[in-house]
This record gives structure tokens, C-alpha cells and sequence, in this order.
């Protein structure tokens, strides 16, 4: 049961952080057309910078800081590079946003090096933020903070007593992540300029001619897309590491919740992230294996086929492709997406 | 070029005159038989081998991008497929288990990719433009992280290796020289350059430019741009396939890298710097990447930011790569006015090479600061000493790139007006004049006129 509510915690907080991602590159997307292939890059960026930051003042104005800085370099790209390759088409629109991926990625490791930074999260956060005490005798029991060593440690050798903590950082990453979310919601239904980015996202000849300046939309959203971006890597970088790998490692995953979630689908990227957290989640928790569930059927099995490293390989090794797999079937049976209205 | 009158030349040119194109690839032939005579060591032998693989695979590339309009992020799943597969055969080969000549092991290799993209490309080509994109990334990560879940087959982090001289020798010809592979490679690349060049001019490969430039009229008309998109990946997925084979002849080893998202990326920066809109574009773009990694790393450990750097400044101000902006001028040269370009080149070129001094010493000093710098404050840069403590040097190196991106965008600004005015007198030339044959190049798919007269307005 700890098990279980831990793990579905963990893959929560790692499916809100993914769609910290997924939200910006969605609304990228469906406002502008255009795959933003350095939206993991900012994220990235959003790390380094931060890193940066708290060498000199600590976590917190990083925090604050870094997705600015982020959000400002992203508008300054939608202006200075993107806008003028938009007339040339999709192609090259996709291809600028590639190389400016590989070109952060190279500048990352000109500044910052091959190697992972430390960049610790503040001193509040190291803890775990509750721990869940499982008593053979009292049964469940959650307690605030660190559990104190008494309470894990059974003076009768009879009663079993695991205690699973709950880091903190990953309870401040949901939180960010839910407080986000709100805000996003509340931009876009709420506030004048929210109305604007929606209905430039379907008409903008319409938006453009009742006075609004929708290339300026464009600019401001790919900013404030790229600063999400970059809000995530903060408390990314921070609670997983900041190396220069952390941009691919993460991109291809939120490339694939987009599919998933269907293209362009606000509502689709928030269920494919937390689906996909979840599911990569958990499998790492399982050792399982093909040989295993034979085994445990009580069928025999040769020694060959019992070293073979195709049927020998643990759910927990297969997580990694989990994503790609998930997003091949949905391409098969249902193309358009979980919540996607588009078929591209 | 959108009047009936401009598009009417380039129609007629259907069948050029033969004799040009027959010019063009005994050239093209002549140029793979005699560069091993002209650069003899055993290096640059290597490096043209290189390059007749990367010619290959950048032009295999080039059937989805340019021709088919699919930005692929896996190319490099059909050739690393293709090499795993080709070492595979050249092991068997040396068991005697596979009775099959050394010489036929690139075909093998692209009977292997044509098998990969049969079966992926069945998904992949559900979908074309943004998705299609995101799919090849997903799948090339999948094949990646196979490929070291299963080391039978993929031998895991060492890779995989084989002897190709193992096989019987045949008149001599062992393959244990890097000369002997050289030729052969040069054979598989002319005739897959050839084979491809064919494909443009298939009912297939004019279906599959419709298919890129307008896939809701293809619809109307009655073909399945899927199935178009479907057979038009296989068959890029053979000569990737091809490419993978050969490089599994000259290098004797695969390792897991080569199935790699940096691989895709790299055919896909090539085939792009090249040109994706000619047909000879990729070949370019495939030189370019040899030499590429074999020279400008010796000269600088940031190369691979310098060529980013320049992809970008090509997706902005150059979208047809080195190829188009090398038709353009000649169509220029054609109506004898590129004389008037020639001031404005220099201007350009002297600009760019300050904002390059500029913009190069700032990053060769990061980049020294980086690695620590062999506990040397200073570096050595195109002859004078850079001292990376002293503020002197950074607003210096800082102020002569400002200086060159000013005079740089201040002539590019006057250049495009230049460029527009004379494109603006061939168009009305070509419009009252009747227009020579050889108006546009014989070689090119049409679209490259349309695409280079787009680019031509930066």
C-alpha cells in the first residue's frame, strides 16, 4: 500500500513536471504551428541559469530569475530568428528550432562543461516532506517531515515497520506544477489577453483585423512558453541533475506526450504527461521479467531461453522505451490522439 | 516564376539534351575514378571512402526531405540497421554459412534497411509534416535504447565486428586494401546516385513532389499520399540501407552509435547545409561532412558550435543551401549580370570574415577558459596571443564582432535590394524574351527554380 501511494506520488510529481513542458510546447504548437524542437533546451537553459544564479544568491531568486531570463531569450529567438523564417514554411521553421537545439546544447557544454553540475535544491527541500509509517501493529500512519528513528524501528522483532518517505522536492514540483496550472487556466479563460491567444489560435486574419497585433501574441506566448520551460528545469535540475544530456533525455519524452495527447490538445497533454509519468514510474519499480512470469506459471524452461537477454530483460530495464512503445500504439489504433480532434 | 509564360521553359526541358546530361555523369564518374590517383595517401583514400558513403546516405536523406517533403529525425535507424545487418553477413561469410561474394554485402546491408523500413515506416508514413517528424524521433530513440537492450545481436556497448577480407579473394581482389574498397564503394555510389537521380523521374517520384508540395490535390485526384509517402521511405530506406552496408565493408564495425538521434542529425545538417531542394545538393552537403570531421576538428574543439551556428544563419538567409545559392548565381551569370554582384560579394564576405574573427575568438577563449586551458591564461589565435584575464582582449574580440555584424547587416540589407532589382530584370527579360533552353539547369528537379527565386528574397 506505501508502496503504492509513494510510486503513484512520484509518477504524479513526474507527470506534472512533464506537463510544465508539454503545456508550453502544446500552446507553441497549436498557436503557431511550429514543433518548437528547443523547447527541452530552454528547460535545460532554465537549469543552468539558475544554477548560475544560486552560486551567488541561493535557490530562491534563481527560482524566480532564471525562467525570466529563459522567457526573454525565447521571445528574442521568436523575433529575431523564427518570424523570418515563417514564410518559408514548416520545414524550415521545424529545422530553426533543431538547430537552435544544437546549438544551446553546444553552447551548454561550452560554458558549463561535460560534466553534471551540483545544483542542490534549497535547504527546506532536502527533506522528505512526510513519511508514510506502515506498523504491522498499528497499522498506516502518516507523519509530517522525517520520521524519527523510534517510530521506524520495532522494539518487538515480530512487528514489521517500513517507513516510506516522500521527498519534498518532488511535493514542491507538484505543487509549482498544480499552482501553474491554475494560473495557466485562469490566463486563458479569465483575462482579456488569454481571449486574445484563443481565438488567435484559430482566427488569427479575424484577430488581426479587429486591431490586435498577433504577431506580438506569438512572441509573448513562445516567451512564456520557453520560461515554463525554463520554470521546469529550475526545479528539475535542481530535484533530478543538470548535466548537458538532461534536454535529450527529457524532449523525446515530451515529444512523445504531445502525440499522445494529441496534437495541439491543452487537455490531451496534461493526460498523456501524467500517463506517462506514472506508467515510467512504476515500471521501474518492477523487476519482472518474461522468464519470471513463465517461471511463476510453472512452465520449465531451457537454460537457453532462460539467458536470453531478449525474454530476460525486467520491466524496470524496458522503462526507458515505455514511452516510445506507448506512442507506437497509439499511432496504430488511435492516430489522432487520447484527446486530439486533428488527424495531421 | 508563378506566370504561365516563366513556368513554360522549364516544362519543355522535360528531356534535356542528352549530351549535357551524359557530359554530367561521365564527369560525375570520371571525378571517382581518378581522385585516388590524385590523393594517394592512405588518408585521403579513407576520407573518399567516407565520402562515397555519405554520399549515399545524404542523398537517400534527400528523397525525404526534399523530394518528399518528410523531415525525418531516424535516418540513421535504416543505415545503422543496415551496417549491423551487413557485419552480421560478413561474419557469416567468414563461417562459409552465407555463399555470398564480399562485393554484394552493401546490398545486403540494403536489403536490411528496405526490411526495417517496411515494417516502421508502416507507421511512420501514417502521418506526414510535424507528426511525421516527431514519429521518426520516437522510433530512431526506440531502436537506440534497443540496441543496447539486446547485446546478442548488437554486441552491446563494444559493437560488432567483422574481417572483410575473410571472404574468397576473386581475381585478386581481396578487399584487405583500403584501394581495392575505395573502387568498390565508388561503384555503389555512382550507380545509387544514379538509381536515385532515376527515381526523381518515376511516375513514383514525381507523385511523391506532389505528394510534398500539394498532398489535398493528390488526395482528389485518387492516390493515397500514405501509400506514396509508404513506398517512397522503403526505398529511402533501401539506399540508407545501401550506405549502412558500405560503411560496414570500409569500417568493419558497428557500434550502437550508428543507429543514433546524432546520426540522423547529422545527415539531416548535411543534407540540408547541401541542399535539399537540387537533386545534387545532398552530394555537396556529404563532402562537406567528411571533411567536415575529418579536418575542421583538428583546427578547433567548438567545431560542432560553429556548424550549428551556420546551420542556423543558413535556415534563416538561405533555405536552398549551398546548392541553390550556387544556382542562383549562375542563373545570374546566365543573363551576364553577375558582374554587378561581384562588389557586393566582397562587401559581404569581408563583413562576415570580421564579425568572424569577432565572434570566433570570443568563443575560442570560453572555450579555453572551459577546459581549463592547460593552466595557460593565453591562447594562441590566428597568430596573435589572446589573453583570457585581461578585459582588454574580451570587449576587443566583442567590439570587432559588433562591428561586423553591423557592416554586415547594413550590406546585406543593400545587397538584397541589388539582388531583388536584377532578379526583377531576368524575370521580365525571361517574360518578353523567348527564353533559351538552358534556362534552368538541366539536372534539377523543377522545383529548384521555384524554391531558388523564393530564397533569392532574404
Amino acid at each position: 500500500m506505501e508502496f503504492f501511494t509513494i510510486s503513484m506520488l512520484n509518477g504524479l510529481s513526474y507527470g506534472l513536471l512533464l506537463f510544465m513542458l508539454s503545456s508550453g510546447l502544446t500552446l507553441i504548437f497549436s498557436m503557431m504551428g511550429v514543433l518548437n524542437f528547443a523547447h527541452a533546451s530552454f528547460y535545460m537553459l532554465g537549469a543552468y541559469i539558475a544554477y548560475s544564479i544560486s552560486r551567488f544568491t541561493g535557490f530562491w531568486p534563481g527560482l524566480v530569475i532564471a525562467p525570466v531570463v529563459v522567457g526573454l531569450l525565447g521571445a528574442l529567438f521568436e523575433r529575431s530568428c523564427l518570424r523570418r523564417v515563417h514564410k518559408f514554411g514548416h520545414v524550415p521553421e521545424l529545422l530553426i528550432t533543431f538547430g537552435l537545439a544544437f546549438v544551446i546544447g553546444e553552447l551548454v557544454l561550452l560554458i558549463w562543461g561535460r560534466t553534471a553540475v551540483e545544483f542542490p535544491p534549497p535547504e527546506v527541500l532536502r527533506g522528505p516532506a512526510f513519511t508514510i509509517v506502515n506498523s504491522s501493529q498499528t497499522g498506516l500512519a502518516i507523519v509530517a517531515g522525517k520520521a524519527d528513528a523510534a517510530m521506524c524501528s520495532a522494539a518487538d522483532a515480530a512487528v514489521r515497520v517500513v517507513c516510506s518517505p516522500f521527498p519534498a522536492t518532488r511535493g514542491f514540483m507538484m505543487l509549482v506544477a498544480l499552482a501553474m496550472l491554475v494560473a495557466l487556466w485562469l490566463l486563458l479563460t479569465r483575462t482579456r489577453i488569454g481571449l486574445v491567444i484563443q481565438s488567435a489560435l484559430t482566427h488569427p486574419e479575424m484577430v488581426e483585423s479587429l486591431g490586435h497585433n498577433v504577431p506580438r501574441v506569438f512572441m509573448l506566448v513562445f516567451g512564456a512558453g520557453s520560461a515554463l520551460a525554463g520554470l521546469a528545469g529550475v526545479i528539475g535540475g535542481s530535484t533530478f541533475v543538470t548535466e548537458p544530456a538532461m534536454a535529450a533525455t527529457v524532449g523525446s519524452v515530451i515529444f512523445v506526450v504531445v502525440v499522445v495527447g494529441g496534437m495541439g490538445s491543452l487537455a490531451g497533454a496534461f493526460v498523456a504527461s501524467l500517463l506517462i509519468g506514472i506508467i515510467q514510474t512504476f515500471a521501474v519499480a518492477f523487476d519482472y521479467s518474461l522468464v519470471g512470469a513463465v517461471k511463476s506459471l510453472g512452465i520449465p524452461i531451457s537454460a537457453g531461453a532462460a539467458d536470453n537477454s531478449l525474454l530476460k530483460l525486467t520491466v524496470s530495464q524496458i522503462a526507458p522505451i515505455l514511452p516510445y512503445l506507448f506512442l507506437v500504439l497509439i499511432l496504430i489504433f488511435r492516430p489522432k490522439g487520447l484527446l486530439g480532434t486533428r488527424e495531421g | 516564376m508563378s506566370t504561365g509564360v516563366a513556368r513554360a521553359p522549364i516544362v519543355a526541358q522535360g528531356r534535356p539534351l542528352p549530351g549535357r546530361r551524359v557530359l554530367v555523369w561521365s564527369g560525375f564518374a570520371l571525378v571517382f575514378a581518378i581522385a585516388p590517383l590524385i590523393f594517394r595517401s592512405d588518408f585521403s583514400v579513407s576520407i573518399l571512402s567516407q565520402v562515397a558513403i555519405a554520399i549515399v546516405a545524404c542523398l537517400s536523406y534527400n528523397m525525404l526531405l526534399g523530394q518528399g517533403g518528410m523531415l525525418s529525425f531516424g535516418h540513421a535507424v535504416y543505415s545503422g540497421l543496415g551496417t549491423f545487418v551487413a557485419v552480421h553477413a560478413m561474419l557469416a561469410i567468414a563461417n562459409g554459412t552465407l555463399p555470398v561474394p564480399t562485393s554484394l554485402i552493401p546490398f545486403v546491408g540494403g536489403l536490411a534497411g528496405m526490411f526495417f523500413a517496411i515494417i516502421l515506416g508502416y507507421v511512420t508514413t501514417k502521418k506526414a509534416g510535424t507528426p511525421f517528424a516527431m514519429i521518426t524521433l520516437g522510433l530512431g530513440e526506440l531502436v537506440t535504447a534497443m540496441a543496447l537492450m539486446i547485446p546478442e545481436f548488437f554486441g552491446g556497448e563494444g559493437g560488432v565486428s567483422a574481417n572483410r577480407s575473410a571472404g574468397k579473394s576473386f581475381l585478386g581482389i581481396t578487399y584487405g586494401p583500403q584501394i581495392q574498397v575505395y573502387y568498390l564503394l565508388a561503384l555503389y555510389a555512382f550507380v545509387s546516385t544514379a538509381a536515385m537521380f532515376a527515381f526523381t523521374r518515376t511516375p513514383l517520384g514525381r507523385m511523391l513532389n506532389a505528394v510534398r508540395d500539394n498532398p489535398e490535390r493528390v488526395e482528389f485526384i485518387g492516390y493515397s499520399t500514405q501509400r506514396v509517402r509508404f513506398f517512397s521511405f522503403v526505398i529511402a530506406g533501401f539506399f540508407a540501407g545501401i550506405a549502412g552496408g558500405m560503411a560496414a565493408l570500409n569500417f568493419e564495425i558497428a557500434t550502437a552509435e550508428v543507429v543514433g538521434a546524432g546520426r540522423s542529425g547529422l545527415y539531416l545538417f548535411f543534407t540540408f547545409l547541401g541542399g535539399a531542394t537540387f537533386f545534387f545538393g545532398p552530394i555537396i552537403g556529404a563532402v562537406l561532412m567528411v571533411l567536415g570531421f575529418a579536418l575542421f576538428s583538428e583546427v578547433t574543439k567548438a567545431w560542432q558550435l560553429y556548424l550549428g551556428l551556420i546551420f542556423l544563419f543558413m535556415v534563416m538567409y538561405a533555405p536552398g543551401g549551398i546548392a541553390s545559392l550556387i544556382m542562383m548565381n549562375v542563373r545570374v551569370a546566365k543573363y551576364k549580370k553577375l558582374h554587378r554582384l561581384w562588389g557586393w560579394y566582397a562587401g559581404l564576405v569581408a563583413a562576415s570574415l570580421v564579425m568572424l574573427v569577432g565572434a570566433a575568438a570570443l568563443i575560442e577563449m570560453v572555450y579555453h577558459l572551459q577546459l581549463g586551458g592547460a593552466g595557460e591564461p593565453t591562447l594562441g589565435y590566428l597568430g596573435v596571443t589572446l589573453d583570457t584575464t585581461s578585459a582588454v582582449t574580451w570587449i576587443g574580440a566583442a567590439v570587432v564582432f559588433a562591428i561586423g555584424f553591423v557592416a554586415l547587416e547594413a550590406t546585406r540589407r543593400r545587397f538584397a535590394l541589388a539582388w531583388g532589382a536584377i532578379q526583377m530584370e531576368i524575370e521580365s527579360d525571361m517574360t518578353f524574351k523567348e527564353p533559351s533552353p538552358v534556362d534552368v539547369p538541366a539536372d534539377l528537379p523543377e522545383h529548384g527554380a521555384a524554391a531558388s527565386a523564393e530564397a533569392g528574397k532574404p
